[in-house]
């Protein structure tokens, strides 16, 4: 199947960034989330695409769970977050029925959907699309960036824990990009330090500065760190806005700067 | 939100062409090709070719290689991060204490393998000999193998596709020389897709004693994990039960809890309520436990007398996969067997 040089529902979209990490559980999805809204407050249009087809996690983060996908002439019409239109989300969470429901694909099907997420979404006018992947370097990605085409991709936001664990991991998604000609626009380091809210100790939970080591190593751009916060997990729980919940925290203080270094890379 | 007067998507219903759906016959039905839910599917004419009809040969050749292990469980879960592999590794270690017993890990995350690193192999090979591939050897009684193993440096990707995937599945399964086990632990990658698939078919023939699903207590993971246990019943494998990791934060100053991972819908123990499945235990974010996966150290031998490592014994031991005699453990040992557990052998 070739791709169309420039895909019709994407011709508005001004800029297309993958949220990616070889490892899973290390918040793809939650800086994913976070960065959609902080883009939304600076007053972007923004988009988000989840290709992770076995652990959709957005809709729940972004408050939009039991929402539905609509048809229209033109395609799919996404879910839009409020009525300012202005975020939209496409999961294949909307399609099922039953939330518990697995889906027991193999690659060539989730290629399939995922070239049916890029062709018919009918996204509109967008400044950023981010795309939320699940973890590894297989089908998802492969296929979104074959379906998109590369030259519609602007880069890669890589998250990683600061474990070696993760950071082994993600070293091999590095490889990945570079092996596909994705460029790297930077890492962030999540869950870096716990700040105890009884004593105000803080305790490395998953160890320090592997995000940051990693990307002196590689001479990637150093996105920032940002903190285990159980207030930001409970939000994404709950599906509320973090950023406009504690705009006082450290962590959003954090997470509008790997926003903010992400908007200043995409425009220069 | 849609306009409402646009139909409604639903991937089993009438969206386009291309769309997979749940229902399908599978490539080994009569059906294959065939049926009305095959109609647009991308496999269609592979699957109504015919060709891959007849179950793959590999499964019989796998039900013979595995004829000398005697028990093999799975460590699944759906969400990503939430400890398999380190609930893994504390796994084997804890069976290998008992120096006559013979353990084998095999880790199927091949594009994010972590057992060489959490078992301290990193930059070990594997060898070819006349019966086929040597794993690595931890200790003489625990053996390991990984993809991690056949790459030239901890920086390569392996990028490969599911059929690809599947073909080193197969040889892992077929081709390793395991040897005699007692038991043989295997470790997933996060979702319900190629690798659990392949893990699940290829063992058919052999039989799987079950699963143990891993989780954290948040419901952003219990979502996925619910899926993963849809799974497991779709594909008729047991589920020994469900272990609830990172269940909060003990401050190493002031000693209070903190929920990092809140369990805001209920966390493990309500899920496994609902869903009928035993919990086999909590345990607690301990640093230590990080630090020592890092250095590729086994955490129940470094650290024995921590809260975490206690539950990690009280996990092993509800399985009756007794192996650490301690008074409480025995304790334990002996409460289960009086409450009439199914114990599985
Ligand atoms: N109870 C715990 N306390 C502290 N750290 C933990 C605990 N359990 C696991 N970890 C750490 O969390 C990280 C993720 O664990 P692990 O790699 O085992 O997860 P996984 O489910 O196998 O992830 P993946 O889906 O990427 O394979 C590791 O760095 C591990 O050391
Ligand atoms: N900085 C953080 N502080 C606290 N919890 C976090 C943080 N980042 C992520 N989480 C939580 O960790 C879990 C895993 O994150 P998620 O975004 O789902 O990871 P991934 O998409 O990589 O699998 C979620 O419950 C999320 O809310
Ligand atoms: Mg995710
Ligand atoms: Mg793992
Ligand atoms: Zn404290």
């Amino acid at each position: 199947m070739e791709v169309a040089s420039d895909p019709g529902n994407l011709r508005n979209v001004r800029h297309v960034v993958l949220v990616m990490s070889g490892k899973g559980g290390v918040g793809k999805s939650t800086i994913t989330t976070e960065l959609a809204l902080a883009l939304q407050h600076a007053g972007k249009k923004v988009g988000v695409l989840d290709v992770d087809l076995c652990g959709p996690s957005i809709p729940r983060m972004l408050g939009m769970a039991n929402q539905h996908v609509h048809q229209c002439d033109a395609g799919w019409v996404p879910v839009y977050a409020g009525s300012q239109q202005t975020l939209a989300l496409m999961s294949v969470g909307f399609l099922l029925e039953d939330p518990d429901e697995a889906i027991v694909w193999r690659g060539p099907r989730k290629t399939a959907l995922i070239g049916q997420f890029v062709s018919d979404v009918v996204w509109g006018e967008l400044d950023v699309l981010l795309v939320d992947t699940p973890p590894g370097t297989s089908d998802e990605h492969l296929a979104v960036l074959e379906k998109l085409g590369k030259h519609r991709v602007d880069g890669a936001v890589l998250v990683t824990t600061p474990q070696a664990v993760s950071t082994g991991d993600v070293r091999r998604e590095i490889t990945f990009c570079k092996k596909t000609g994705v460029k790297i626009l930077g890492i962030v380091e999540n869950m870096s330090g716990f700040v105890c809210p009884h004593c105000s100790e803080c305790t490395s939970i998953f160890s320090k500065g592997g995000g940051e080591e990693l990307a002196k190593l590689t001479g990637s751009v150093f996105l920032g760190s940002v903190p285990l916060d159980p207030l930001l997990s409970a939000s994404m729980e709950e599906g509320r806005d973090f950023l406009q919940a504690f705009p006082e925290s450290a962590t959003y203080t954090a997470l509008q700067a790997v926003a903010e270094t992400l908007l200043h890379a995409l425009d220069h | 939100m849609g306009p409402a007067s646009f139909p409604v998507l639903r991937y089993s219903g009438f969206m386009t062409p291309f769309v997979a759906r749940l229902d399908c016959p599978g490539s080994t039905s009569e059906k294959a090709g065939t049926s009305a839910a095959c109609e647009g599917c991308p496999n269609q004419s592979v699957c109504a070719s015919g060709a891959p009809k007849a179950p793959d040969p590999a499964i019989e050749g796998i039900r013979l290689k595995m004829a000398s292990v005697k028990h093999k469980i799975l460590v699944l879960s759906g969400k990503g991060g939430v400890g398999k592999s380190t609930f893994s590794a504390n796994l084997a270690h804890a069976l290998a204490s008992d120096g006559t017993k013979e353990v084998a890990v095999l880790d199927v995350d091949i594009c994010g393998p972590s057992i060489p690193k959490i078992m301290g192999l990193e930059g070990e090979q594997v060898h070819q000999s006349g019966s086929g591939w040597s794993p690595v050897y931890v200790e003489d009684n625990l053996a390991v193998m990984s993809v991690g193993f056949l790459l030239g440096s901890p920086d390569d990707a392996v990028i490969w596709r599911g059929p690809k995937k599947n073909g080193m599945i197969k040889q892992f399964l077929r081709d390793v020389d395991w040897g005699e086990l007692d038991y043989l632990i295997v470790d997933t990658p996060p979702g319900t897709s190629d690798e659990h698939l392949s893990v699940v078919q290829y063992l058919s023939g052999a039989g799987i004693d079950g699963a143990v699903i891993i989780t954290t207590p948040q419901e952003v993971s219990l979502q996925d994990v619910r899926k993963e246990i849809r799974f497991c019943q779709k594909v008729k494998l047991p589920i020994i039960g469900v272990v609830e990791n990172m269940s909060g934060f003990v401050c190493p100053k002031c000693k209070n809890t903190s929920q990092i991972f809140p369990p805001t819908t209920g966390g493990a123990q309500r899920m496994c309520e609902d869903l009928s499945l035993p919990l086999l235990g909590q345990v607690p974010l301990d640093p230590r436990i990080g630090r020592n996966c890092d250095q590729g150290k086994s955490f129940l031998n470094e650290v024995p007398e921590s809260p975490a490592s206690m539950t990690y014994r009280t996990i092993i031991q509800t399985q009756k996969y007794c192996i650490i005699i301690t008074p409480e453990v025995l304790l334990l040992c002996i409460q289960t067997t009086l409450s009439g557990l199914h114990l599985r052998h």
